[in-house]
């Protein structure tokens, strides 16, 4: 496989996979349960879930470890498993994709608000990130995904965590956006640009987007990001926004609704494409489609 | 300028600081612990709400404010309580069991404090008894509760039935809220209201409160 870096920057198109969590539910996660818990006690469920995304032309394959740094799994007094959570993730991907894809580390947020808002130690956050990311690349990761940030200082502080354990590997970093009357911004007030200028400072490769408003919005976010800066684009929509039908939750934007908008994405100049809450294999396979027609 | 816009003011700038000596000195000159509460602290932080509903300020600001609303009525509450003055209402709040997201939950426990509920914040993670076991104990007229996840909503329901059952629905309101959360689905678990944000809360919770 050649180096993730190299194949962006001759500017070939990556298709990334979609939600994780949304099918860990559908296969049988139950309420209560930590979902990175999955990883130790049924491992065989991240196969096929990464096998369902890689036959759908997904070349970028997330881990299930969004939650895995050690603050989080904390919360299910599970902060002692963060090595085994981390790394049997990455292997059991590795087990389908071979070399035939790239495994995405998935650090998501604490789920702390830092001092002096809230009462999260930056030096505590910086450790729990630094002992996932250190058991992910351990175990082989290709790359890492530092996703759904709404506090710049967090992702900052999770990016450069992630620099002081490895120097060279790719790292991603995401916000979450919202629409407002002025503007994207994340729940914790941060543009865009001030997004870009934080994170590429801080040393990440590639920059961009996830979860969030549904695709449309993501089109507009990529272009203000492309308007500020010259790295690699990454985004990862959700399917919109849950609507209730019939009593349970659904998310209404359809593969057929993405493939739609992968031109939009890529005039505007985003590298990879992949999904977030509610899309699915078949959003991945239509998304795969686009992309090829776009060619 | 009068004491009371000061504190409004400094407020809105989350000055938690300057909010604690204007209080003091606001007691001090014999203005009643009730005006300087509604005019000065609820005031401000009105317009702090009204300023993150409009998306003109974040979350950082608005924690800040609270923060500074939290200083102010520690130097009230004691005043308060010896004038007999009672808040305008208790609210039971918290994440439902099998949720520990409480980033939503925590916001609009701030607001409502900030409106001038009295807030049991009964954290992440809540069962059903545990809700409705507080909210007897409490003597609140609202349970506020919130899931950011799909599998965890149903226990909302559960609430709602639970209510029912024990005959409390008629004292007993409940308000639900998350992303997954719609108002649809609060009419279809019979819940009393939905809102979509912590503003809507606040201005829901009131209207709960005055219909009792």
């Amino acid at each position: 496989m050649r180096p993730f870096l190299e194949r962006l920057r001759e500017g070939d198109i990556l298709i990334a996979d979609g939600a994780m969590g949304t099918m860990l539910f559908e296969k049988g996660v139950k309420l209560g349960m930590c979902p990175e818990s999955l990883n130790l006690s049924r491992p065989e469920i991240l196969e096929e879930i990464a096998a369902l995304y890689f036959d759908a032309g997904a070349e970028i394959i997330q881990t299930n470890t969004f939650g895995g740094s050690a603050v989080k799994l904390a919360d299910y007094g599970l902060d002692d498993k963060v090595e085994d959570i981390n790394s049997v993730a990455v292997v059991h991907i590795r087990k389908v994709v071979g070399d035939g894809a790239y495994i995405s580390g998935s650090c998501g947020p604490s789920g702390k608000i830092l001092q002096p808002l809230g009462d999260a130690d930056p030096d505590q956050l910086s450790e729990s990130f630094r002992k996932q990311v250190k058991a992910l690349i351990e175990a082989g990761v290709d790359l890492l995904c530092i996703e759904t940030m709404t506090d710049l200082q967090e992702a900052v502080l999770a990016v450069e965590a992630a620099r002081t354990v490895n120097a060279k590997i790719p790292i991603m970093a995401t916000m979450t956006f919202e629409p407002t009357p002025t503007g994207f911004f994340t729940m914790m007030g941060i543009s865009v640009p001030e997004a870009a200028e934080g994170l590429s400072a801080a040393g990440a490769n590639v920059l961009g987007s996830n979860c969030g408003n549904g695709i449309e919005n993501m089109i507009k976010i990529a272009q203000e990001f492309k308007s500020v800066t010259s790295l690699p684009l990454l985004i990862q929509a959700n399917a919109g926004i849950p609507v209730s039908k019939e009593g349970k939750s659904v998310y209404p934007e359809t593969p057929e609704f993405f493939a739609e908008k992968v031109p939009a994405l890529l005039d505007a100049g985003v590298s990879i494409i992949g999904g977030c809450c509610g899309t699915t294999p078949e959003h991945i396979r239509s998304i795969r489609k686009a992309v090829n027609a776009y060619k | 300028m009068d004491i009371l816009v000061k504190i409004s003011e400094f407020l809105q700038q989350g000055n938690h600081e300057k909010i604690s000596q204007l209080t003091n000195t606001a007691i001090s000159e014999k203005i009643s612990p009730k005006e300087i509460l509604e005019n000065g602290l609820i005031a401000g932080m009105n317009i702090v709400g009204d300023r993150f509903k409009k998306h003109e300020i974040f979350l950082p600001e608005v924690l800040l404010a609270a923060k500074a609303m939290h200083a102010g009525m520690e130097l009230l509450k004691p005043l308060l309580i010896k004038e007999g003055i009672p808040s305008i209402g208790r609210v039971v709040l918290g994440t439902v069991q099998g949720d520990l997201h409480d980033i939503g939950k925590n916001l609009v426990g701030i607001m409502l404090k900030g409106a001038g509920f009295e807030v049991i914040d009964l954290g992440k993670g809540v069962s059903p008894e545990k809700f409705i076991e507080v909210a007897q104990k409490e003597e609140a007229s609202i349970i506020g509760m919130s899931a950011l996840l799909t599998t965890t909503m149903p226990v909302m329901k559960e609430v709602v039935n639970l209510l029912k059952e024990k005959e409390l629905d008629g004292s007993i309101k409940t308000i639900i809220g998350g992303a997954p959360v719609s108002e649809e689905y609060a009419r279809q678990i019979g819940a009393d209201a939905y809102a979509y944000d912590a503003a809507k809360a606040v201005e829901t919770v009131k209207l709960l409160t005055e219909v009792n």
